[in-house]
């Protein structure tokens, strides 16, 4: 039954928020990309730097922190309601009643599911930026395809992807266990609910850029 | 049967139960009525566990439940069934899985079994073939219907109905009243409901109690009603003058 129930959360989860993720990853490699072409107009730096620079910072920050941002928005408001709507439905108390403990069973498959699907979701937002850099760079004439190619393969720190699971790890247990705890435990009516669901998105956000930052200070330690 | 002594429950400095005694029958439909805020829903919910009392004890059966462990608690939730005012249903789940849950939760049948006793509810309730309905795309009234059976899969002590007749027309709400009264008497069932509906206490109120600000203003049955004179208990049956016209009328015969 849990396991039913994980699967049925990783499908809405991962491939419910594959395309949004995938949109916004695009744009942030190609916006990435060409303000640092821009930045390096009429410079000494070697133009594959723009390669390179992309792909660190996609996978350093951008990847995980606004994949996350924009997962807390998407799937954290999601889980607030569900869960409110079933509290003020009475499920919870009925599925109580059934000796179910309702705390495990309606929020460890988000949490698990999470746990398994956002650090994929994250790995895709990081290749598809990094070709959304490419995209906006190579057809535009910044840069040439070899010298973009070079700059993505340039100094290479495995260290770097670590980061990024381990953010994507804590952040989606930030953007399950936020929105869940707002959502089951609201009482009142549907404004009640809606303010559930905008508290639980807007400290999601604020504790997935704190813990971003946390995670930055004590990784580079 | 249960039985509860002196209960109270208050919320913060709010007290919204002063002291109810009182025992509900076995075989028998208790019905708890009383105005809006009276403290009907938070008597049922002290009685199906989802509350503790702030003071006072309830009996199921020999069994206190405030002397009973977790265990003890896990095996009398297994012997509740409840009918909730919304009926409660997982909409992400088919009218099957809905009843079977409680089975899947409770029990290690094999899945034959839990078929079959699904089945046997569903027929019971007049619901044959709406095994894979889903709760959206029956009415109100087979959604009650379907609360009703999930109620009674694990074939329940104690059956608990908080408003079963809300939200449905007179002609499906006399249906589920006797479809409920039946369950009682087939089963020999502890069935506690807790209504507004005039119909309903007229109708299958063998033990009633009138719950006023939190206290017991009145006891007695269906046939007693018509005739008391308990001011709070006629205030809030015969409501309209209409009703009282019709009290007045049935009492000169």
């Amino acid at each position: 039954m849990y396991w039913k129930e994980t699967t049925r959360q990783m499908i809405d989860i991962g491939v419910g928020s594959l395309i949004i993720v995938i949109l916004i990853s695009v744009f942030m490699g190609a916006v990435t990309a060409v303000q640092f072409a821009y930045q390096l107009q009429d410079s000494f730096v070697p133009k594959y730097y723009i390669g390179y620079v992309t792909r660190d910072i996609t996978i350093i920050e951008l990847a995980p922190t606004i994949t996350c941002l924009v997962l807390a928005g998407k799937v954290g408001s999601n889980i607030a309601t569900e869960l409110g709507g079933m509290r003020q439905k009475e499920h919870i108390d009925a599925m109580e009643i059934m000796g179910v403990n309702t705390a495990a069973y309606l929020i460890m498959p988000k949490l698990l599911a999470a746990l398994f699907v956002v650090p994929l979701l994250v790995c895709a937002a990081a290749l598809v930026g990094i070709t959304g850099g490419y995209l906006s760079t190579v057809p535009a004439g910044w840069i040439t395809d070899q010298e973009y190619i070079r700059g993505a393969r340039t100094f290479f720190e495995p260290y770097y992807v670590f980061m990024m699971f381990v953010k994507a790890v804590v952040f989606a247990m930030i953007l399950t266990t936020v929105p869940a705890f707002q959502g089951y435990n609201v009482k009142g009516g549907s404004i009640e609910l809606g303010q559930a669901s905008t508290q639980a998105v807007v400290y999601s956000d604020i504790l997935i850029l704190l813990a971003d930052y946390l995670i930055a200070v004590i990784l580079a330690i | 049967m249960i039985k509860i002594k002196d209960i109270k429950k208050s919320f913060g400095d709010t007290a919204v139960l002063k002291g109810i005694s009182t025992t509900f029958e076995a075989g028998k439909n208790n019905l708890i009525i009383g105005k809006s805020g009276a403290g009907k829903t938070v008597l049922l919910k002290l009685l199906v566990g989802l509350f503790e009392p702030t003071s006072g004890d309830i009996w199921y059966g020999d069994r206190s439940f405030s002397d009973m462990d977790k265990n003890q608690r896990r095996t009398l939730r297994m012997e509740v069934g409840m009918l909730f005012q919304g009926n409660a249903l997982f909409d992400s789940m088919t009218v099957e899985e809905n009843i079977r849950f409680p089975l899947d939760m409770f029990t290690d049948r094999t899945a034959e079994e839990k078929l079959e006793r699904v089945n046997y509810c569903l027929q019971r309730v007049s619901l044959e073939n709406a095994n894979h309905k889903y709760p959206s795309e029956i009415s109100g009234g087979m959604q009650k219907r379907v609360g009703i059976a999930r109620a009674i899969v694990l074939q329940p002590k104690y059956l608990f109905c908080d408003e079963p007749n809300s939200g449905l027309d007179p002609k499906t709400a006399l249906v589920i009243d006797e479809l409920i009264q039946d369950i009682t008497y087939e089963n020999n069932i502890t069935t506690v409901i807790n209504t507004h509906d005039m119909n309903s206490v007229m109708g299958i109120g063998d033990n009633i109690i009138l719950v006023h600000q939190g206290q017991l203003a009145w006891r007695g049955n269906k046939s007693e009603v018509l005739a008391s004179e308990n001011e709070l208990l006629q205030d809030f049956i015969f409501a309209s003058p209409f009703l009282q016209q019709l009290r007045d009328a049935a009492l000169k015969r």
